[in-house]
C-alpha cells in the first residue's frame, strides 16, 4: 500500500475496532439516534477542526479558534438582542469579521516572518478580550429564527436526526476534502508543509497561500461560532475555552503530521468521531467520570504520535536506494 | 559582438549585494537561441546567485534583463515560469511530501470544472517521465524514491516548464553516467528546438561535451565569455581560479606501500535487500576506493559499516577484537567518521554558523556535558576554513548563506574535526570546484600518510586511481572484485564494473 495512507488507515481501523467494542457492550450505540446526536454534539468542533487541518498541513498552528468561536457567539447575541438585524445578516457579518481576523494573522505571519504559534496566541487573547468588551455575561438568544433553524432536520430511519448543524459539519468536511485534494490551493497547502523555501522556488505563491489558509481557518472558526450559538442558544465570552486543543487533537488522531505536509481532512473527521465515540461510551456507562474522556483521548493522542514516528521511520529506511 | 537580436536572454550589469558580501558585480550574461551555455566558476563565484536573479528568486539590486528583446522583471519564480524559464535549482530536490505527479505539475495542474483533474495529471506525469526512461508510481510521495530519481524528476519538471529557457544548476551532481547521457540527449533535443540552455557544473568533461559557449565568473565578477571549441582546458581553469593550477589531479599514480597491520576486519558482513555479505580488511594507512555504478551498493556498503543500517549477518573486528557497529553512535565511539553523499539534506543545519556546523560531530562525540571551549571552537573552525578554502565572510555566518560547494566543504570539515581513525567519504568531490577538488585529493593523501584508514566512494575513476591503495568494485549490490597494486588502472576498473561473470576475486 502507498505509505501515505498508513496513518489514515490506522485511524480508521482503530475507529472501527473501538466502535465494534462499544456496540458489543451497548448495542444501542449503533442506533441512528446516537449517531445523529454524535454529529450534532460535535458539529462546532468538527467545523473548526477542518480549518485547523489546513493550518497544520501547511506547517502552522492556529490557537485563536476557541476565542473566535466565543467572540462570534457573543457578537451574535449582542447584535440580535440590541438591534433589529436579521440573524442571517448577523451571520454574514460574523463570518466576515472572523475571516478578516484570520487573514490579518496570516499576513502578519508571512510578512513579519513571525511564528504562527506566537501570532495566533496573540490572536487568541485579542479575540477573547474583544468578546469580553462586548459583554461579560452569558446572553441568551431568543430570536424566533433560531427556533426555526433548530427545528430543521433530516429524519433517518430508526428515529435519528441529522440536524442542520450536524449536516452542516458533514458539508464542511465534504468541501474541505474537495479543497484539499482537488484544487491547486490544496496542493499549495501541502507544498508549504513540505518546506516553504522549496515551495517558493517552485513558484508557489507563499504569501497569498498563507493568508488564505488562516483566513479559511478564521472563516470556519466563525462558522463554528455560529453553530455553537445555535447549539447553545447563547453567547458567552468564557465559552469554548480550549476548543483549539480539541481540534488539534482531532487532527493528529486523524493521522495528520503535526510538522505539516502530510495528512487528510477525512482523517480529521474520523478523529472527531473517535472523540465523540469515547464521550458517548462514557455517557452510556454512566459510572465513569467524564474525566475518563480526557484520559482516553490523551492516551490515544500519545499512541498516535508514537505511531506516526514509527511510520516516518519505517518509510525512511525503506526508501529505495540509488 | 553580436547584436541584441541574436540573444534570447540578455542580462546586463546585474548587481546583487548580500549583507557583508557583494555576490554579483555588474555581471553581463547573454544567452542565444539554440545554444547550451555553460556557466562556470569556483565555489562561491556567484553562479547560483546569478541564476536566482534571472528567475526572480532573488530581487536583483541593479541591471536589466531582456527576454526576446523585451525587458522583463520576474518578480518571483512563478512569474519566471510563466515567461517560459524552467529551472533546476542547486539546492532543491522538489517537495518530498507531494506525489511525483504533483511535483511535476505544481502550480499548473490540469483542471476540469475548476477542480484538479487528478487522473489526467497522473497520466500526463507518466507520459512525461517516459521520456526519461522512468516508470514510477506517480501517485507515491517523491521521497519514496532515491535522490537520483528525484533529481531526474526535478529536471523533467524544469524541462516541461521551459518554453524558452532552461536553467540547470548542477543537475548532474547525483546522476550516474547513464542518466547524464539521457539528460544530454534531452538537452540536445531542446537545443535543436531553439531553446537556450544554461548549464552549471563542475565537471569539465561535461562542459566540453555539451556546451557551445562558456561564461566564467570569479568573485561575483564576469571574467569572460568564450566559444567552447576554441577554449583550451588549461585556459578555462585559469580563467576560473585566476591563476595556473599546478596540476589538475596527479594522474601519475605514486605507488604507496601499505604495510600497516589490518585494523578493521569485516567478515560475511551484509544486510538483506541492501548489500550481499562481503569480506573486507582495511589496514592503517590505506585508502580503499569503492567503484561501481550508482545503485550498485556503494552507499549501502558505507552505511552498513557506519551502522546507519544494522548488519544482519557477519562480524566486525577492530584490532582483533569483535566490535558492535549497530548504530552510528557506536561507530563514532569507535572513531569512525562518515561524510554522506546526500549532503544537501543529510548534514547541514542551515541556521547554525559555519563554526557550529564544523564542531557539531566532535561535540556530539564528547557528549554535551563536556563542551568545547569557544577558543578551541574558533581555532578548529579557522583551521578548516583555511585548510579546505571554505569561502565565507567569517566563521559566524549561518551556513545556509554559503554557496552549495562551500557548504559541502564545511560538512567534510565536520568529520575531519573528529579526527576519525576510519573515515568513510561518499562522493567527496561532487559539486566542488577544480581548485578545491585538487585540494581534497591532496587532503586524502595527507590523511593516509598520517596513518588513517579511509574508504572513498567515487564515480570518478581517474580520481580513485590517483589515491586508492586498493579498489573494491561493486555490481548489483555485491562486492565483485578487488584490485591492488599494478591492477589499479582506469581500464581494469571499468572492465570489472562492466564484466558480468567475474566473482569475488582476491
Ligand atoms: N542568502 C545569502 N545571504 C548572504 N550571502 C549569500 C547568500 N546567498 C549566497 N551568498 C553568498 O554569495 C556568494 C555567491 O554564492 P553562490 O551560491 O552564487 O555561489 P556559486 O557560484 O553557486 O557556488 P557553488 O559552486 O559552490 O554552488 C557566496 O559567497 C555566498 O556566501
Ligand atoms: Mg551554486
Amino acid at each position: 500500500m502507498n505509505p501515505k495512507y498508513l496513518p489514515l488507515t490506522a485511524t480508521i481501523v482503530i475507529f472501527v475496532l473501538s466502535y465494534a467494542l462499544c456496540v458489543a457492550q451497548y448495542p444501542n450505540i449503533l442506533s441512528t439516534r446516537v449517531i445523529g446526536n454524535l454529529l450534532t454534539d460535535n458539529a462546532f468542533l468538527g467545523i473548526a477542526a477542518v480549518g485547523m487541518t489546513f493550518v497544520i498541513l501547511s506547517g502552522g498552528i492556529d490557537l485563536s479558534i476557541g476565542s473566535v468561536i466565543a467572540f462570534t457567539g457573543v457578537f451574535l447575541a449582542v447584535v440580535l438582542e440590541n438591534t433589529g438585524i436579521h440573524p442571517l445578516v448577523a451571520f454574514a457579518m460574523a463570518l466576515l469579521i472572523a475571516t478578516l481576523f484570520g487573514a490579518v494573522m496570516g499576513a502578519i505571519i508571512h510578512y513579519l516572518e513571525m511564528p504562527a504559534f506566537i501570532v495566533t496566541l496573540a490572536g487568541m487573547f485579542l479575540a477573547r478580550g474583544m468578546a469580553f468588551v462586548l459583554s461579560i455575561d452569558s446572553i441568551a438568544i431568543k430570536h424566533p429564527f433560531y427556533g426555526t433553524l433548530k427545528g430543521l432536520y433530516y429524519k433517518l430511519p430508526g428515529g435519528g436526526r441529522i440536524t442542520l448543524i450536524g449536516g452542516l459539519m458533514l458539508l464542511v468536511f465534504g468541501i474541505g476534502i474537495l479543497i484539499a485534494h482537488r484544487t491547486r490551493f490544496g496542493t499549495d497547502v501541502y507544498a508549504l508543509g513540505g518546506g516553504t523555501a522549496t515551495a517558493k522556488l517552485m513558484g508557489v505563491p507563499v504569501g497569498r497561500t498563507t493568508i488564505m489558509i488562516y483566513a479559511l481557518s478564521g472563516l470556519l472558526a466563525g462558522l463554528s461560532g455560529i453553530v455553537f450559538s445555535l447549539y447553545t442558544s447563547a453567547g458567552y465570552s468564557l465559552a469554548a475555552v480550549g476548543v483549539e486543543l480539541d481540534a488539534i487533537t482531532a487532527v493528529v488522531i486523524g493521522g495528520t503530521l503535526l510538522t505539516g505536509g502530510s495528512g487528510f481532512v477525512a482523517g480529521t473527521f474520523i478523529g472527531i468521531l473517535i472523540q465523540g465515540l469515547i464521550q458517548t461510551y462514557i455517557t452510556f456507562d454512566g459510572s465513569l467520570s467524564s474525566w475518563w474522556t480526557k484520559i482516553l483521548i490523551g492516551l490515544l493522542l500519545f499512541v498516535f504520535i508514537l505511531m506516526q514516528k514509527g511510520i516516518v521511520y519505517v518509510s525512511r529506511s525503506e526508501r529505495r536506494h540509488a | 559582438m553580436q547584436t541584441a537580436g541574436d540573444n534570447l536572454l540578455s542580462a546586463t550589469r546585474i548587481d546583487k549585494v548580500f549583507p557583508g558580501a557583494k555576490a554579483l558585480d555588474k555581471v553581463d550574461f547573454h544567452l542565444r537561441r539554440g545554444e547550451v551555455h555553460a556557466l562556470l566558476g569556483e565555489n562561491g563565484a556567484g553562479k547560483s546567485t546569478l541564476v536566482k536573479c534571472l528567475t526572480g528568486a532573488y530581487r536583483r539590486d541593479g541591471g536589466t534583463i531582456l527576454l526576446d528583446g523585451v525587458e522583463v522583471d520576474p518578480r518571483d519564480t512563478f512569474n519566471a515560469q510563466k515567461l517560459g524559464i524552467g529551472t533546476v535549482y542547486q539546492e532543491v530536490n522538489l517537495l518530498p511530501n507531494l506525489t511525483v505527479a504533483e511535483n511535476l505539475f505544481l502550480g499548473r495542474q490540469p483542471r476540469r470544472f475548476g477542480f484538479v483533474d487528478v487522473g489526467t495529471m497522473n497520466r500526463q506525469a507518466r507520459e512525461l517521465l517516459e521520456n526519461y526512461e522512468l516508470d514510477l508510481d506517480v501517485t507515491r510521495a517523491l521521497d519514496s524514491y532515491s535522490v537520483a530519481i528525484q533529481q531526474v524528476v526535478a529536471i523533467a519538471r524544469a524541462v516541461d516548464l521551459s518554453g524558452k529557457v532552461l536553467i540547470l544548476d548542477e543537475p548532474t551532481a547525483s546522476l550516474d553516467a547513464h542518466e547524464v547521457e539521457m539528460l544530454f540527449r534531452i538537452v540536445r533535443r531542446l537545443k535543436a528546438r531553439g531553446l537556450g540552455i544554461v548549464f552549471i557544473t563542475h565537471f569539465l568533461e561535461q562542459v566540453y561535451e555539451i556546451s557551445d559557449r562558456i561564461t566564467v565568473l570569479r568573485n561575483g565578477q564576469l571574467v569572460g565569455t568564450r566559444d567552447t571549441a576554441t577554449l583550451e582546458r588549461r585556459d578555462l581553469i585559469s580563467m576560473m581560479i585566476g591563476r595556473e593550477l599546478a596540476a589538475e589531479i596527479h594522474s601519475a599514480r605514486k605507488e604507496p606501500d601499505v604495510t600497516g597491520p589490518v585494523r578493521y576486519r569485516f567478515k560475511d558482513y551484509g544486510r538483506k535487500g541492501h548489500i550481499s555479505p562481503f569480506d573486507l580488511d582495511v589496514r592503517a594507512g590505506e585508502v580503499v576506493g569503492i567503484a561501481g555504478l550508482l545503485g550498485s551498493g556503494r552507499t549501502e556498503t558505507a552505511e552498513i559499516l557506519f551502522g546507519a543500517h544494522r548488519a544482519d549477518s557477519g562480524t566486525a573486528e577492530l584490532d582483533g577484537k569483535a566490535v558492535q557497529l549497530s548504530s552510528p553512535r557506536r561507530a563514532i565511539a569507535q572513531r569512525f567518521g562518515f561524510c554522506p553523499e546526500d549532503r544537501k539534506t543529510a548534514g547541514i543545519v542551515g541556521d547554525l554558523s559555519v563554526r557550529e556546523n564544523i564542531v557539531l560531530a566532535l561535540q556530539a562525540r564528547r557528549g554535551w556535558t563536556r563542551p568545547i571551549s569557544r577558543t578551541e571552537q574558533n581555532r578548529l573552525a579557522d583551521h578548516y576554513i583555511r585548510a579546505l578554502d571554505i569561502r565565507t565572510a567569517d566563521r559566524e555566518k549561518p551556513i545556509r548563506l554559503l554557496s552549495g560547494g562551500n557548504q559541502q566543504k564545511a560538512i567534510l570539515a565536520r568529520w575531519l574535526a573528529t579526527e576519525p581513525e576510519f573515515l568513510i567519504l561518499d562522493e567527496p568531490t561532487r559539486g566542488i570546484d577544480v581548485g578545491a577538488h585538487a585540494e581534497i585529493v591532496r587532503l586524502i593523501e595527507g590523511l593516509r600518510e598520517k596513518g588513517m584508514s579511509l574508504m572513498v566512494i567515487s564515480s570518478e575513476i581517474e580520481e580513485l586511481v590517483a589515491y586508492s591503495t586498493r579498489i573494491v568494485v561493486l555490481r548489483d549490490r555485491q562486492h565483485v572484485a578487488s584490485l591492488e597494486g599494478e591492477r589499479i588502472t582506469a581500464d581494469q576498473i571499468i572492465e570489472a564494473i562492466a564484466s558480468s561473470n567475474e566473482r569475488g576475486a582476491a
